[in-house]
């Protein structure tokens, strides 16, 4: 097939290429460059002084940025998990079963990317406060939930709706265990989604800014929280230099999943037909 | 050797009025291979499955070798069943497939691999073993599954229509293979069809269950030949049913008086017999003679399907087509129903 694509599809592909490109990269392109400048005044097409003393502010103990860093990745990954141990059965249930309700659910479910998060987080924010749970990064974590599941619980119902439990009772009657039929017979067939789903997850935690700002209540600061931070206090050079390194996953994620994400193998799972 | 018992089966699904299977009690011997019959929704799927241990019966009880099995999972019961679709793992090979069972028990990776050679040999695919079961033609598959199934030396052996998913002239080559095997290793096996066919060719004793109940158990040949009743008939092909009255030695109907066979019920019922046992022409030792006209015929290449009307009945024949090749419609036959063929349905 590929052989045979017209002039028009191919420069079509080639142009949104483009301006995918253009979109998503151009911007970074002045954060680059002001993480290595020493003063970048207009009308100067480059910065005049070439400099590393952010990078090396940025790297630097007394900074912070790394202990930062840190706590970013492990609040992103306890979401994922999290999301991941709710998830599936979550998407398992909508995916396969069909109950009372089941589109309320669903509404539910969504609902947080609909609504505006402060909209939401206001009111969690008081039933946080009576669980002791603000100010806390174990706050922080179970906040983030309300975001990633939907992906999560989205990515999986698809997975699971295109999944056949008689695959399970097979593998009972051939002597598996419930836990042995998860390992050998469920994993393999949802573990393509997990990832996406867990990808996405991630990278939702990972750029959360309103929600760590409010529960974590400026005790927990993740990567968001500081570069915001430096962005008002007119350090461009810094905040460029942070906010390379707060870029990083993403761009390294969509490295690794471009291949799964585009074309005729972007199917995540299941066990479809054989 | 296991010897199956269902003790009054039962199974209501939630919300339902009416129970999937109502009280089904059957006796399996042990190595026999047994079907359990009727059209879809008729229960016999679930009756599997409860074997299996997949579904819990609402009441009733099932027992192998006389012990209860309720209580136990499903991998613990010796029971392995093999689905209609088969259900090959999609991301294992031919190989790993046939092996599970035997992975699942925690033998020897070496043995395993031996024991999965043997058994690719046993059902005719020795060079398979590193396949895709998505490479496979669908009684490969069968196959395989059949395999990975028998590997585990399960003390029962469930089917789900093992052959209705084949072609025609692979059905005949699977049903060799299937017997041939059962009678080797001597399995207790059930399979389920709503195929008569199906289940005629393959079983040593055939469970007919018609709405969740159990009509007849019998050899195949006694629900052509002695059916309970007219619905057990009917699901076999039967077509005769011409109502009147049994003493016992004879059968007063629109048909004459006809000489019974041993054994028949007496008082008012519906004889019936089969297309294929009626004879046509007048043997000298023939009895039941009766004369017929033809109403219709229908020509179906290996067989001819007449109706006649006698006495006011139409009734279905199948005859060799040579024996009815000259005669057209409102023609007069001679035709001759032998009393071994008859069988009374009381009412």
């Amino acid at each position: 097939m590929r052989g045979r694509e017209s002039m028009f599809t191919r420069g079509f592909r080639a142009l949104t290429g483009a301006v995918l490109i253009t979109w998503l990269v151009l911007p970074l392109i002045p954060l680059g460059i002001w993480s290595f400048a020493r003063g970048w005044y207009f009308p100067d097409l480059l910065p005049r002084n070439w400099s590393l003393r952010a990078w090396e502010y940025t790297l630097s103990d007394t900074a912070g940025v790394i202990e930062c860093l840190w706590l970013t990745i492990g609040i992103s990954l306890a979401a994922t998990f999290l999301s991941i141990i709710v998830g599936v059965p979550a998407g398992r249930a909508l995916g396969l079963y069909r109950f009372r309700g089941k589109e309320l659910v669903e509404l539910m479910i969504l609902a947080p990317t609909i609504v505006p998060g402060i909209a939401v987080v206001l009111g969690i924010h008081s039933v946080f406060i009576a669980l002791g749970l603000n100010n806390t990064v174990g706050g922080v974590i179970i906040v983030h939930l309300i975001p990633t599941l939907p992906y999560m619980v989205l990515v999986m119902s698809g997975i699971f709706a295109n999944y056949d439990p008689s695959y399970e009772a097979q593998a009972r009657s051939l002597g598996a265990s419930a836990l042995e039929t998860f390992w050998y017979i469920t994993v393999p067939a949802i573990m393509p989604g997990v990832i996406v789903g867990g990808l996405f997850a991630f990278l939702v935690s990972w750029s959360q800014y309103i929600l760590t700002l409010l529960i974590g209540g400026g005790k927990v600061v993740t990567l968001p929280l500081l570069l915001f931070n430096f962005a008002t206090s007119n350090r461009n050079d810094i905040t460029g230099a942070i906010g390379m390194i707060y870029i990083l996953p993403g761009i390294l994620i969509l490295l690794m999943t471009a291949r799964h994400l585009s074309g005729r193998s972007s199917a995540v799972g299941g066990f479809g037909t054989i | 050797m296991t010897q199956v018992s269902l003790k009054e089966l039962t199974k209501v699904y939630q919300g339902a009025t009416e129970p999937s299977l109502d009280r089904l009690s059957l006796e399996i011997a042990s190595g026999e291979l047994a079907a359990l019959l009727g059209p879809s929704g008729c229960g016999k799927t679930t009756t599997m499955k409860m074997i299996a241990g997949l579904l819990e019966p609402t009441s009733g009880d099932v027992q192998f070798g006389g012990r209860s099995i309720l209580h136990e999972k499903p991998e613990k019961r010796g029971v392995v069943m093999v689905f209609q679709n088969y259900l090959l793992f999609p991301y294992m090979n031919v190989a790993e497939n046939i092996g599970f069972g035997l992975k699942m028990r925690k033998v020897d990776k070496r043995e395993i691999s031996r024991r999965v050679g043997d058994m690719l040999s046993l059902v005719k695919l020795p060079d398979l073993g590193s396949r895709r079961p998505s490479e496979l033609s669908g009684g490969q598959q069968q196959r395989v599954a059949l395999a990975r199934a028998l590997i585990v030396e399960p003390d029962v052996l469930l089917l789900d229509e093992p052959l209705s998913n084949l072609d025609a002239h692979l059905r005949f080559e699977m049903r060799d293979l299937i017997r041939g095997l059962q009678q080797d290793l001597k399995i207790t096996t059930i399979f389920v069809t709503h195929d008569q066919e199906e289940a005629v060719v393959l079983a040593d004793k055939v469970a007919l269950i018609l709405d969740g109940r159990l009509k007849q158990y019998a050899g195949a040949e006694e629900f052509y030949n002695r059916p309970v009743d007219e619905a057990t008939a009917r699901f076999f092909g039967g077509q005769n049913f011409v109502q009147g009255h049994s003493d016992g030695s004879r059968f007063e109907s629109a048909l004459g008086a006809l000489d019974l066979p041993e054994g028949a019920a007496t008082g008012p019922g519906k004889l019936t017999f089969r297309p294929e046992n009626v004879r046509i022409g007048h043997a000298e030792a023939s009895r039941n003679r009766l004369t017929a006209s033809l109403s219709d015929k229908l020509f179906m290449g290996t067989q001819t399907r007449l109706k006649l009307r006698v006495g006011g009945e139409l009734i279905d024949v199948v005859a060799n087509p040579n024996e009815v090749a000259g005669i057209s419609n409102g023609d007069e036959l001679k035709i001759s129903l032998p009393p071994s063929s008859l069988w009374v349905l009381a009412n």
